[in-house]
């Protein structure tokens, strides 16, 4: 392929305009702590996910072992009541934002392009800005372990009026709102981005309806971020404002509804439940077609069941309320409804049944989890519904049967699924593959912990104990389901800790593998490893769903065209790859700044001073922010070309705007 | 993406893209699907409180000044007229035309933000509704203060707009942007249609 050209002599070289001003500058680094920070790299920003979601995974493992500790025997005292509100609250929290929707990211930033035979995503300054407030919104919402007014305790779901300034007085829940913001803010840019890039960045021949099912559910999910998470940062404006000014609208005394919070969270809530899972399905969606040699079985069912989820995702919330006394008519209109999203969800679970029906099944680690989450979910999906059922909910409300529940769903839904996604896409980021004695020998440890967790939490929900308590008395008859679950959990800490003690290993030492380890039929295996920085050499053409086994069949077609391709790409200038950006990662900090002057510093008592301590951090985090914003905006979106010859030499030159 | 033809101006289709439409154009259009959810929700408190209002809170037609909202309204929605005329005058290439509207509209959203701002102070000073004071007051400021935020980030980028057209940064080529931005400005004018037609209008059926 010696036709795609090594050429400097392009058109738009000199457009390089001689004098920058220096706050302009556009950093070049390609290794060392500086590329990280100003990446624009969709890889690399999955990896910066992808790290930050693992180490808050074990922060949030970490807090619920400190749970199951104290509710291991009756009357314990290991913590405190108010410790044990801070662990449950931080549990979910972390866990929910912290750790699965960070980790889904991490896919999406890594795998989705690659699946859709782009080179970057839509906006690639954006999606590095989307990680640095994620970041912000984590730091903010731990940041209370550090000081004196310790990490928020108003549960995940902040109910008022628990969470206004009356009841909760320290800044712990002003940290919680600020984090959650923050969170919201980088979810939203993140999805806007991506819903961007897959509608509008496809390569030639993929169309919707060959879209891998993966990247499906990445543009379902950004569609559910975008649509509920306005909900939750309004509630959570509506709840900083109260906090902060003093105004009512959580504030009973002066008309204010706490039920009008409840209502907007789960207005968020629920489509939140499919944010966590709808990226889950779709990894399972292509992983068990890998391991089964065969295609997905009714992609296009599969792929209307996702859309068809998010779309009733939107009427659901109130079955979290049946017990608020919404009256007769709403409660029998969301158990419709709530009974009607069991539907598409199981018609997926006999999609992927279907898909492994007379399949050459390969008992893979990947294929092990994609099994475990299966089952697991599909118990998680039967307690779900039981839910609907307003009557019976009623009695499940609040109690150890909805805990239960909703971590089938999560850890045996979410957290299998992704467990299997790492182990499946492991070699395509890392090149090296993770030994399958000790990936089965993880799979089993944490199969058999999480259910023996778990499991006993819906007969101690069934006999009443209440969630979110934290001791009861040993007369309760609910010992022994304890003890029970407080051992699985240590199980399932260890599991987990072989899983990742393995991954780590497998970084430096495993067994080096090519390209296409698992005989893979989407576009990201075709693609060598380590994945260049411009993903495709030329961008490939897409004949058929299953587009790289296509190309594995049809070779010569395939080589024929990308020559041409490259060749007609080299003449329009080369890859175009964007500059690095150092603004993003500013207009983080900015963030960061104001979000510790809004939600940490105390209020300055002296009515004179008009510009505290408080309001003087605020802005001047507002300040760097808007400042670093004006700056990218003027730095624009140039970028420079690299051409690269066949056997993936490169060379790169600056180029002007594009 | 073999088709990218360098140097060919489009200026609704951009070829690059798979649909044809320009990313920052789709990129806008999520964007304000999200405010439609953003400006629901606070709209819909606003809404749902009117329908419980505690005692004491004052009534809605003493406090507002109908007229004055009414002016302000249509100087808003004049206001879209001449963003419009100024991405079409962008689209033909038409600096001088462009400028001009575009200083209309700043002008407008500038006539708009001092109405608001003479009738926040208003209630404060003479009719004694602030935003902590009853349930009304907190709703009534908190919607209208967020879209007086927008406006007044759509009259910052329309004068950065303005600004640039005259170093030479923004030309024919990048319509796209000033398209963007009227999208982001129609949709700050259609959501006060919304809010004058639920916050004021309703009160004096």
């Amino acid at each position: 392929m010696a036709d795609a050209l090594v050429r400097t002599d392009f058109l738009g070289k000199d457009e390089k305009t001689a004098a920058r001003p220096l706050v302009l500058w556009r950093p070049t680094a390609k290794t060392g702590l500086v590329s990280w920070l100003t990446t624009v790299d969709h890889k690399r920003i999955g990896f910066l996910y992808g790290i930050s979601a693992l180490f808050f995974f074990l922060v949030g493992g970490l807090e619920a072992l400190f749970i199951r500790i104290q509710l291991a025997v009756p009357n314990n005292n290991f913590l405190s009541a108010q410790q044990y509100n801070e662990m449950f609250t931080m549990h979910a929290t972390t866990m929910i934002f912290l750790a699965i929707m960070p980790l889904s990211a991490a896919f999406f930033n890594f795998i989705m392009p690659l699946q859709i035979g782009a080179r970057d995503v839509a906006f690639p300054r954006l999606n590095a800005f989307s990680f640095w407030v994620f970041l912000a919104g984590a730091i903010i919402l731990n940041i209370g372990w550090f000081l004196h007014d310790g990490v928020p305790n108003g549960g995940w779901f902040g109910y008022t009026p628990l969470t206004t300034r009356t009841f909760s007085p320290s800044h712990s829940i002003d940290m919680w709102v600020m984090g959650l913001q923050l969170l919201g803010v980088a979810s939203i840019a993140a999805s806007l981005n991506f819903i961007t890039t897959i509608i509008n960045m496809r390569a030639p021949g993929l169309t919707m309806m060959r879209l891998p099912v993966f990247t499906w559910m990445t543009l379902v999910t950004a569609f559910l971020i975008v649509l509920a998470f306005p909900a939750i940062t309004i509630a959570l404006v509506e709840l900083m404002m109260d906090r902060l000014f003093g105004t009512n609208f959580f504030e009973v005394s002066n008309g204010g509804m706490p039920i009008l919070w409840t209502h907007l969270f789960w207005v968020f809530g629920h489509p939140e439940v499919y944010i966590l899972i709808l990226p889950a399905m779709g990894i399972i969606s292509e992983v068990i077609p890998t391991f089964s040699r065969k295609p997905l079985f009714g992609y296009p069912i599969v792929v209307f069941s996702g859309a068809c989820i998010g779309f009733l995702g939107f009427g659901v919330w109130s079955h979290h309320m049946f017990t608020t006394g919404m009256g007769t008519m709403a409660t029998a209109a969301f158990s419709m409804t709530t009974m009607a999203i069991a539907v598409p969800t199981g018609v997926k679970i006999f999609n992927w049944i279907g898909t492994m029906w007379n399949g050459h099944l390969s008992m893979r680690t990947p294929m092990m989890f994609a099994l475990g989450f299966i089952w697991l979910f599909m118990i998680g999906g039967f307690s779900g519904v039981m839910h609907a059922a307003a009557p019976a909910d009623s009695q499940q409300h609040n109690s150890y049967f909805v805990v239960a529940h909703f971590h089938y769903v999560l850890i045996g839904g979410s957290l299998f699924a992704l467990l299997a996604g790492i182990h499946y896409w492991f070699p395509l980021m890392f090149g090296r593959k993770v030994s399958e004695f000790w990936g089965k020998l993880s799979f089993w440890v944490i199969f058999v912990g999480f259910n023996t967790t778990f499991f006993p939490m819906h007969f101690l929900g069934l006999n009443g104990m209440p969630r979110r308590t934290f001791t009861y008395d040993a007369n309760m008859g609910w010992n022994t389901g304890n003890l029970i679950a407080t051992v699985g959990a240590f199980i399932l800490g260890i599991g987990v800790a072989i899983y990742f003690g393995v991954m780590i290993y497998t970084y430096f030492r495993g067994e080096k593998v090519g390209g296409d380890p698992w005989d893979g039929r989407t576009l990201e295996w075709s693609l060598p490893n380590p994945v260049p920085e411009y993903n495709y050499r030329v961008i490939p053409t897409v004949h058929a769903r299953d587009a790289f086994w296509y190309e594995k069949n049809h070779r010569e077609e395939i080589v024929r065209e990308e020559a041409e391709h490259a060749r007609s790409e080299a003449e329009h200038g080369g890859i175009h790859m964007p500059f690095q950006s150092v603004y993003p990662f500013i207009a983080g900090v900015g963030i960061l700044i104001g979000a510790i002057g809004v939600s940490v510093i105390d209020p300055n008592p002296d009515p004179k001073v008009i510009i505290g301590r408080k309001l003087g951090v605020a802005l001047a985090g507002f300040a760097v922010m808007v400042v670093a914003v004006y700056l990218w905006s003027l730095e624009g979106n140039e970028g420079y070309h690299i051409h690269v010859d066949g056997d993936g030499a490169h060379d790169g030159s600056n180029a002007g705007p594009h | 993406m073999s088709t990218a033809a360098a140097g060919t101006i489009d200026h609704h289709r951009d070829p690059t893209t798979s649909t044809g439409i320009p990313n920052k154009k789709l990129l806008m259009w999520a964007f304000l699907a999200s405010d439609c959810m953003f400006f629901g929700c606070l709209i819909s408190t606003h809404l749902i409180y009117r329908l419980h209002p505690p005692p004491g809170v004052p009534a809605a037609r003493d406090v507002f000044n109908i007229e004055l909202t009414s002016f302000s309204t249509f100087i808003l929605l004049m206001s879209s007229l001449m963003m419009a005329l100024a991405v079409n005058a962008i689209q033909k290439g038409n600096l001088r035309s462009l400028r001009f509207s575009l200083l209309t509209t700043i002008f407008f959203g500038c006539i708009f933000l001092a109405c608001q701002v003479y009738e926040f102070s208003h209630f404060v000073s003479e009719k004694h509704m602030t935003i902590t004071n009853s349930i009304f007051g907190t709703t009534f400021f908190t919607l209208t203060g967020t879209h007086g935020l927008h406006v007044l980030i759509g009259v910052i980028w329309l004068s950065s707009m303005l600004v640039y057209s005259f170093t030479g940064r923004l030309s024919e080529k990048d319509s796209i942007d000033v398209e963007s931005m009227g999208l982001y400005w129609h949709f700050v004018d259609i959501v006060w249609i919304v809010i004058f037609t639920a916050v004021y209008l309703l009160e004096y059926i």
